[in-house]
């Protein structure tokens, strides 16, 4: 499923493949989330600069604000889910006697839509506000160029219709308005 | 320790749109030119070379060309005596950073202002009476007529390349183009883009209802050009990769594609990159800029540039910031309504509705950043506004910028948002989707302003900006309105499910992404004491001191703002380099 490794705990992995896997089961439309390394995807956007909080102001002093605010916590992302997958874990084991991982799968969709809604009430930390991220996160790695470690064999793009790259239509605009383009999406690696 | 450098003609503060264009202009007179630009150095042919460049992760997410909130970022209140706090990652709006600023990421819309949006305070007047305006809206008319502007809205285009089609010939209205539109001396350079399919049915839906639709204004250009300068640019590919990334094909233009390749040839010129301006040195005695000072953000080191011109080109925020943190003018109370920096602070109404087109193959990805159907028949004043409780209009357009997957894919209303019902009307409705917008004009309010925070600093040190904003009645009347408009026209596209319109309602939110069209905080004015530039962008309080860019609007008119940016930045340049050069001293007595 994984071969993670470079930031994520063995919990920490087994939380999110269970989550990307709720949030992208299997079907015939695609593999699940973590088949398709949206969880390696994660692993390696945690370890790097993004997850070290680059490009986000820090600086105190961390006010709660108001909903139009939008984030105040000044935690960078590989802090942010450290936390907040313990606080969902806390709460699964308070109110399921499991962590999110050990859940089946219709506990598991009943656990995400009570963070969803914002049913769920997290210990020091705010589930909706954890969800959001997660769901952004697990979205990324199912949609982003298979070169970040997800959307393996462009398995998001499939599903979709996009064709990815070159995305050179100059072409292909005229005689394709209002039809389907059916071609096999390639990414930043096929290209080079 | 500041180490003092040897004298110059003129420094120019930011190299963006404005910055690179003054610039050039300033060189052709024969000036020695300083450029300092804030972010690095980028070149097109390294920095924005497919593939690599259409990584939707890595440029539209992670936002890797714009503004560093980490170096400097802004605060947020909706009224004066709240606190405000730092949007600690960007959303709403985009600023740019880096050689070519917001040029650079822009989606290439380039428009010309209406007539009437010259001219709005005494235009709305003369329509609806002397009393019409309420006391809190601090509108102003524009110092140059749309006539007077003309020519340098066309010398931007022709710098641009801009495909488009001409609604008013030198006063004769023509089917297809923008009817509404002042008169122009010549047709857009380039023919319009390859509509697309959302292009097509918004068209024939203005149609059925008598508006008069016509395709946007694209700097995003439809056949390879050689510009006025010699700036070679190619032929757009329909990529969907413009907003937030650099061109790979120079086919949209930007500072980097269409002014830097002549600019950074040329001998009068220096470019210092990572050169972070914190101060405008101000000699109050004799109302002079003397110098600027700056850090070069590799190494730490302040240095001061003395130079006899001095131009603030940086974006509309930093414009203002540094206007106060230099202590040049008076900052604007709201209670007392005095001084006039960091007055009138305005930003766009947006309003989208989502369609869905069960027999309709959309292909969102094949587009570009200016790319949709638009109508003007809401905008201006080109209805009657009587009894309607609001001035103003907006632009309505249909037409994907990009179908790139992590961002753009709207549901039906209801849908859930992960799971495998999520994955089915995902894979159903993502080939079918495109949204109406309605974007609408932003005016002035005397309690929207910017000043420094009392709090919060930047990687400097320094007093981050603080803006108090919020939609105010006539924003959200006039939001009501227009997506109303905007409603019967997706009716009259017949969708098979319609999302619903989305009126401004609420409080201003920094984190969706709804406009980087930020304008006003050094205003353009015939008096000193409520404006900060006069109608050649001359500082009042500095004969030398020069401020382009959207800062200096009165208030922010519906159509996209850089096409006026572009051809200020001309205006600006011509009486500089015409007449304050030859007799150095103010162009306008007051």
């Amino acid at each position: 499923m994984t071969d993670g490794g470079a930031t994520l705990t063995a919990a920490e992995a087994a939380f999110l493949v269970a989550a990307a896997d709720t949030i992208i089961p299997a079907d015939e439309l695609s593999p699940s989330g973590s088949q398709c390394g949206v969880v390696d995807f994660i692993d390696r956007e945690l370890a790097g600069p993004y997850g070290q909080g680059v490009r986000l102001y820090r600086d105190g002093p961390i006010v709660k604000g108001k909903k139009e605010h939008g984030y105040q916590l000044g935690l960078a992302p590989r802090d942010f889910f450290r936390i907040g997958i313990e606080a969902a874990d806390d709460w699964t084991r308070a109110t399921y006697q499991k962590n999110f991982a050990e859940l089946d799968e219709a506990g598991r969709q009943a656990a995400l839509t009570a963070m969803e809604t914002g049913k769920a009430a997290f210990e020091n930390f705010n589930a909706r506000e954890f969800f959001e991220a997660l769901i952004a996160i697990v979205m990324e790695g199912f949609f982003a160029d298979p070169i970040h470690g997800g959307n393996r064999d462009g398995a998001g793009w499939k599903m979709v219709g996009y064709p990815g790259l070159p995305a050179d239509y100059r072409a292909t605009i005229e005689p394709n308005r209002g039809k389907r383009l059916d071609i096999v999406p390639r990414g930043i690696a096929d290209r080079r | 320790m500041v180490t003092r450098l040897k004298e110059t003609d003129a420094v120019v503060i930011g190299i963006g749109w404005t910055g690179s264009i003054l610039a050039l202009e300033l060189a052709k007179a024969g000036l020695n030119v300083v450029g300092l630009e804030r972010g690095a150095a980028r070149r097109p042919d390294k920095d924005f070379a497919t593939p690599e460049i259409r990584d939707e992760l890595t440029y539209a997410v992670r936002q890797k060309l714009v503004q560093d909130p980490a170096v400097e970022t802004f605060t947020m209140r909706h009224e004066s005596g709240e606190t405000a706090l730092p949007i600690r990652r960007f959303g709403a709006f985009l600023p740019g950073m880096g050689l070519g600023g917001a040029g650079t990421i822009w989606n290439g819309l380039t428009w010309r202002f209406l007539p009437f949006d010259h001219q709005l305070r005494s235009r709305i007047e003369a329509r609806y009476g002397k009393s019409a305006i309420p006391v809190d809206m601090t509108i102003a008319d524009w110092q140059m007529s749309y006539d007077e502007l003309e020519p340098f809205y066309e010398r931007f285009e022709k710098l641009c390349g801009t495909s488009g089609k001409a609604g008013n010939l030198r006063g004769t209205r023509i089917d297809g183009g923008n009817i509404f539109e002042g008169p122009r001396q010549s047709d857009y350079p380039n023919r319009p883009l390859t509509q697309s399919q959302a292009g097509a049915l918004f068209e024939r839906a203005a149609k059925s209802l008598g508006y008069h639709p016509y395709p946007t204004p694209a700097s995003t250009i439809s056949a390879a050009y050689t510009n006025p300068e010699g700036a070679v640019m190619g032929a757009c590919e329909y990529c969907g990769h413009c907003d937030r990334f650099g061109c790979a094909v120079n086919a949209k233009a930007s500072p980097n594609a269409s002014v830097l390749p002549i600019l950074l040839q040329d001998r009068h010129f220096t470019l210092r990159a990572d050169s972070f301006v914190t101060q405008i040195v101000y000699d109050k005695a004799s109302r002079k800029a003397t110098a600027v000072r700056y850090v070069d953000m590799n190494t730490g080191q302040e240095f001061e540039q003395p130079a006899g011109l001095i131009a603030l080109c940086s974006y509309t925020f930093s414009n203002t910031r540094l206007m106060l943190l230099s202590g040049i003018g008076t900052p604007y109370d709201p209670q007392t309504m005095t001084g006039a920096v960091g007055k009138n602070y305005c930003y766009q109404v947006t309003a989208p509705q989502h369609l869905f087109f069960a027999d309709e193959e959309i292909n969102p990805f094949m587009a570009t950043g200016a790319h949709a159907m638009n109508i003007d028949d809401f905008n201006g004043d080109n209805f009657d506004h009587e009894g309607l409780g609001f001035f103003g209009g907006a632009l309505i357009f249909a037409g994907p910028t990009h179908g790139r997957p992590i961002m753009g894919r709207a549901l039906p209303p209801g849908t859930p948002r992960w799971g495998r019902a999520w994955k089915q009307a995902t894979a159903q409705w993502y080939n079918h989707s495109f949204s109406i917008h309605a974007s609408g004009a932003s005016y002035a309010h005397r309690g929207n302003y910017l000043d420094l925070d009392p709090t919060y600093r930047d990687r400097l040190g320094r007093p981050l900006l603080r803006m108090t904003y919020n939609f105010r009645d006539n924003d959200r009347k006039l939001s009501a309105y227009v997506a109303e408009k905007a409603s019967g026209l997706a009716k009259a596209m017949n969708p098979t499910v319609m999302g619903p319109a989305q009126p401004r309602r609420g409080d201003f939110d920094v984190a969706p992404y709804q406009s980087t069209h930020n304008t006003g905080g050094t205003i353009m004015g015939a008096d000193p004491k409520t404006s900060v530039v006069n109608r050649y962008l001359q500082s009042w309080d500095a004969d030398n001191l020069f401020i382009l860019g959207a800062s200096v609007f009165p208030q922010n008119p519906a159509h996209p703002p850089t096409g006026a940016v572009g051809a200020l930045a001309y205006w600006a340049a011509q009486a500089i380099t015409t007449r304050y050069l030859k007799s150095p001293g103010k162009l306008v007595s007051a």
